[in-house]
């Protein structure tokens, strides 16, 4: 194979192949003043108030699925971790770890969905590295992305701060990016159209924290899902939840999908949605904030904190039941049959 | 159905079970297990009607023996064993294949057998050993990729024969008789392929109800009120409340693939021994593919994890609640036995999903 069309271990050598991998494929993409003088590092300059510092990692296959790609999670979710922090977003770095073999269009295509999500979110890149390895199997590619912010003022966020009688909310509907994924993992496709809600979410926080409710917690449900974010908050606060089946939007192809391949919808994985916990009375404030954005048009309440021990997730059942919430071990899998 | 709706039938239930004992009702399938707790249908119902889990879930009536020839087999340097998820953390005798793995044994999570013949195919320098396990549901799917290997000519494609059927393990539970069962909630999954005739035999000679349930709240809750309503009038029907899914007589079309590749054999079932009829061999024309043959194995003897009681959970005979090492030496973290593994095992749906508190009805 002549490599024609692929990235090859010459691209990472540092020279001529490197300058041009970067100068036409990555930098003239994400261009912006900080980043295009490409020196060592960037500078920024210091604002008044403490910074917010983040670094996270991507390794999702596969690289492409419905709704987003490996370059939109990448961002999302790093600004999504500042967001939740009470954090603006200021700069974000891109580090890209490619597999040789890899194809230029599909490069091309998510380095697209990295510009695409940094302008969506607001966010320069202003520093990256790119690297060349081995091919080890598919073609692929990895990366990491750090995110610097700057702390708002009004944001007081922290478990430690939740209360019994104050009230839970979700942006919006759940379980759409770790089932659009599974969709096109191997071969397991189904014929719904469920796709990846990857969003970067700063602008549906700053609405929520500029409505002057008193928001005491924030969390991005990602990995282990609602279920994983309910779990760690009842550890962390000491305190029960309960939290209503019904009023947790999904929808019915999710719910549908799920039920079929006998995962908890509370455990598959979000990119575009936020937990908050807000003081009781602020609850409907918090919501219209929610809603009057286009990322939380549909939020809802869905349960509240109480006293009762011991410190347990649980969940009222549409049926009128009761059960509890744990995070899943690892990631669910697909049952046999 | 709204809540109102559900909690007529719950009344109904407990209304008809109240005169009576305490009403035990095997659900055999692993998913209903799950199901039955993540809807919450386990703390609607009263104290009288107790549900147990019977051996339904592919994962935890898996023999350690096999877990162990897996892990042989996956070691073996030009040897990959494709399986499905749950499998890789079922601890053998030498580890789990998870733990195999990170000694350099070579593992690959497929999502159905297809997938496996796929890795046979893009790795043509090495062995591809599928680990096929499960019930009648999955059997045909490995049926059908046999086949293709068959079509195609691949010659580095192998099956671990694994799979079993539930109604022999059903006779066998019943004539043991050591646990008291007042009719079975049966699987919905596994009936639409063998179909709800498949339950007369049960129903008739040991006179026991049997009602095919799916797995949403109000198709389980209604199936355990027919059962109840013929337990208490003393009947033992086969009733059906999955009639959009599940017919008399099954998926006729499922059935003749697996016949076609596949022949009855007996089987062992982790904990209840050999079981006659119970498991499934490849037919001599395709023999070529177990790997058993091919690779020279044979079962080694069974040890059972100290203290673990998995072998009575998947009979009815204990409540994970029982077994002294659930929540403490076996969780999900680190199980003792496969029933804490599986995503329908017993011992994983009572620590995922409750009891949460000690109030409440007999069943949480
Ligand atoms: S879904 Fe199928 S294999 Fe799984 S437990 Fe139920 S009947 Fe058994
Ligand atoms: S708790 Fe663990 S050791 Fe006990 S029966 Fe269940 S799986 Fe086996």
């Amino acid at each position: 194979m002549s490599g024609a069309g692929r990235i090859v271990m010459a691209h990472g050598g540092g020279g001529e192949a490197t300058r041009l991998l970067l100068e036409e494929r990555i930098v003239s993409k994400l261009g912006n003043p900080i980043l295009d003088p490409l020196t060592d590092g960037a500078v920024l300059h210091p604002p008044d108030g403490p910074i917010c510092f983040t670094t996270d990692s991507y390794v999702v296959r596969p690289l492409e699925f419905p709704g987003g790609d490996i370059g939109r999670l990448a961002v999302c979710g790093t600004v999504n971790d500042l967001a939740v922090m009470g954090a603006r977003p200021l700069a974000l770095s891109l580090g890209l770890i490619l597999e040789e073999g890899l194809p230029f269009d599909l490069l091309d295509r998510i380095v697209d969905g990295v510009a695409a999500a940094a302008e969506e979110a607001g966010v320069p890149i202003v520093t990256g590295d790119t690297k060349v390895i081995e091919r080890r199997g598919d073609d692929g590619m990895l990366i990491n992305t750090a995110g610097v912010g700057t702390l708002r003022e009004d944001a007081r966020l922290g478990a430690a701060r939740v209360e019994p009688g104050d009230a839970l909310l979700i942006s919006g509907r759940i379980a759409e990016h770790g089932l659009a994924v599974l969709s096109v993992r191997e071969n397991l496709a189904f014929d719904t159209d469920i796709r990846s809600d990857a969003a970067p979410l700063y602008g549906l926080v700053d609405r929520l924290l500029g409505s002057g409710a008193d928001v005491r917690f924030l969390r991005d449900p990602t990995r282990s899902g609602l279920a994983g974010v309910l779990a760690d908050l009842a550890e962390e606060t000491g305190f029960a939840l309960e939290v209503e089946e019904e009023a947790i939007p999904i929808t019915a192809a999710v719910l549908h999908t799920a039920d079929l391949l006998g995962l908890d919808p509370l455990t598959i994985a979000n990119e575009g949605k936020v937990v908050a916990v807000v003081a009781g009375a602020d609850a409907p404030r918090a919501l219209e904030a929610l809603r009057s954005h286009p990322l939380g048009r549909r939020a809802a309440v869905i349960g509240r904190v109480t006293e009762s021990e011991p410190p347990l997730v649980e969940l009222l059942t549409r049926g009128g039941g009761r059960r509890l919430v744990q995070r899943p071990y690892g990631e669910d899998l697909p049952r046999i049959c | 159905m709204d809540k109102e709706g559900i909690r007529g039938i719950v009344d109904e239930i407990a209304a008809l079970a109240s005169g009576s004992d305490r009403m035990n009702l095997m659900e055999v399938c692993g998913t209903h297990t799950v199901s039955l707790f993540r809807t919450g249908a386990k703390s609607l119902l009263p104290e009288t009607v107790r549900l147990v889990s019977g051996p339904g879930c592919p994962v935890c009536v898996t023999s350690q023996a096999y877990i162990d020839l897996a892990g042989e087999l996956a070691l073996r340097p030009d040897t990959t064993v494709c399986t499905y998820g749950d499998m890789v953390r079922v601890p053998g005798r030498r580890g789990s294949l998870e733990a195999l793995r990170a000694e350099g044994a070579k593992v690959a999570v497929v999502y159905s057998a297809r997938d496996a013949l796929a890795y046979a195919r893009r790795n043509p320098e090495r062995h591809a050993v599928f680990l096929a396990v499960g019930f009648e549901t999955t059997t045909p799917a490995t049926a059908a990729t046999v086949l293709e290997a068959e079509n195609e000519g691949l010659k580095n494609f192998y099956i671990l024969g694994g799979h079993k059927r539930i109604i022999p393990a059903m006779h066998t539970l019943l004539s043991a008789g050591e646990v008291p069962i007042d009719g079975f909630l049966c699987p919905g999954h596994v009936s639409v392929v063998i179909g709800a005739g498949a339950y007369e035999p049960i129903a008739s000679h040991y006179r026991k109800p049997c009602v095919v349930a799916g797995f949403e709240l109000e198709g389980m809750l209604r199936a355990i009120l027919l059962l109840v309503r013929q337990a208490v009038r003393y009947e033992a029907r086969v009733e059906n409340t999955y009639g959009a899914a599940v017919t008399v007589e099954g998926n006729r079309a499922a059935r003749e693939l697996t016949e076609r590749v596949f022949e009855p054999s007996d089987a062992v079932w982790r904990a209840m021994g050999r079981i006659p009829e119970s498991g499934l061999d490849l037919r001599p024309a395709y023999r070529r593919y177990d790997a058993m043959d091919r690779f020279g194995l044979s079962f080694g003897s069974e040890v059972t994890p100290h203290g673990c009681l998995c072998g009575e959970v998947i009979q009815g005979k204990a409540l994970p609640t029982e077994c002294a090492l659930f929540r403490k030496k076996c969780t999900p973290r680190e199980p003792v036995g496969p029933c804490m593994v599986s995503m329908e095992g017993t011992c994983a749906a009572w620590y995922k999903y409750g009891p949460a508190r000690a109030e409440g009805g007999g069943n949480r």
